[in-house]
């Protein structure tokens, strides 16, 4: 649950660095879920033609081009445009990527009934670049989506793997991966870098889902409600082999997800306080004292971890 | 009757054959005519449970030397088993 002037908590943040995505059920009002289909159809016709050569000339509103700041895209009397000025959803939005972020692309995701389509696990774009910094991607579900009804397919927690596209579709299953369902005006948030996948809609009725990937434009650091974060923030001593914190953020990066078993959540801890310290602007934080060990030996002969 | 082969890739926690399974991924040559795998999620607890199943292990992973600068970098589950099975169809 946000913050009452709706950005994320420190809590919500730190979820959102272990796992790679939030997910807020039915945070978009009716109004807008029961008036937005129309529009996405137009867009989706539209963009259907400009891929094979014809006119976008559908109708519904301009398409915004790639680099051209949120608040300029989907003005009004556009609903998608509503949709992307809620409140709830730019406080999330600006937590994680700052204020009026760059439109790097959308896409109309409509799997029809009955769709046999499916898709390998994968990671959007090319391999990371080498720094902390993310975008997020938007998938908000209009209308409800039962369970195993053409939701989308994710891996909680595999945002921070270096990785292409090509070399995930291997994996056809993972433990504890999960299957988009929910009700109307859910948004799922997703660090770009999360593996999923399109799955077949074997019900009777179209499933619609909106993506929109959005670049930062400034520095991430410290965009939430900071109200918890004395509280929660620990410094590098907290440490499951010394002395250890149960209600602090390495406790959060500490859970692993199914699929994370053995010693490589060492690896995956040093990854999440990596993140965590551009994000909160503290080059010492650590998690069970791994980047600190490390760091404090590299000073006796001058090189830095 | 043809020969058929079927491949089971099992994704493991450790190197150790047998630790337990995070993931997996079948590819069925009989095309659904052989031996399916086992209910559940995973289909084994770990490698050994598939050999003692029957599975021939053809691919085990080898712990590779580390490149400087990559040594703390997370990228794809690497303790990939790999094993097959060959059936008439």
């Amino acid at each position: 649950m946000p913050a009452p002037n709706h950005k994320l908590t420190t809590q919500e943040m730190a979820r959102f660095v272990a796992d790679g995505f939030l997910r807020f059920d039915a945070l978009i009002p009716d109004e807008i879920n029961q008036t937005i289909i129309e529009e996405l159809r137009l867009l989706e016709e539209n963009k259907i033609n400009q891929i094979v050569g014809l006119p976008a000339d559908a109708g519904g509103p301009p398409r915004p081009a790639s680099l051209t700041p949120l608040s300029q895209c989907y003005g009004a009397p556009s609903v998608l445009g509503a949709m992307l000025n809620l409140p709830e959803v730019q406080g999330i939005i600006e937590s994680l990527v700052g204020p009026d972020p760059l439109f790097d692309h959308d896409f109309v995701h409509r799997l029809p009934a009955g769709s046999t389509y499916h898709q390998h696990l994968h990671v959007d774009a090319v391999i990371d670049s080498a720094d902390p910094t993310f975008d997020i991607q938007l998938f908000y579900y209009p209308q409800d989506v039962a369970p195993n009804a053409g939701g989308t397919r994710f891996v909680p927690a595999t945002h921070l793997r270096r990785t292409r596209a090509e070399g995930v579709s291997r994996f056809q299953h993972l433990l504890g991966e999960q299957q988009f369902s929910g009700t109307a005006g859910t948004l799922m948030v997703f660090h770009h870098g999360l593996w999923h996948a399109g799955q077949p809609n074997p019900s009777d009725v179209d499933r619609w889902m909106y993506k929109i990937r959005l670049n930062p434009s400034v520095s991430q650091v410290k965009r939430w409600d900071m109200g918890d974060f004395e509280q929660i923030h620990n410094d590098a001593s907290d440490h499951t082999f010394a002395l250890m914190r149960h209600d602090s953020v390495a406790q959060i990066f500490r859970t692993m997800q199914p699929w994370q078993k053995g010693h490589e959540s060492r690896y995956e801890q040093m990854q999440r306080a990596r993140l965590w310290r551009y994000l909160s602007d503290d080059p010492s934080f650590d998690v069970d004292y791994y980047h600190t060990r490390i760091e404090q030996r590299g000073q006796l002969t001058g090189e830095q971890h | 009757m043809a020969m058929r082969q079927q491949v089971l890739y099992l994704w493991l926690a450790e190197g150790a054959l047998d630790t337990e399974t995070i993931g997996w991924a079948f590819h069925d040559g009989s095309s659904g005519k052989g031996p399916q795998l086992p209910e559940g999620e995973p289909p084994y607890p770990t490698g050994l449970a598939a050999l003692e199943d029957g599975w021939c292990l053809f691919q085990s992973p080898a712990p590779h030397p580390l490149y400087p600068g990559t040594e703390y970098d997370v990228s794809y589950p690497a303790n990939e088993f790999v094993f097959e099975r060959r059936v008439d169809s």
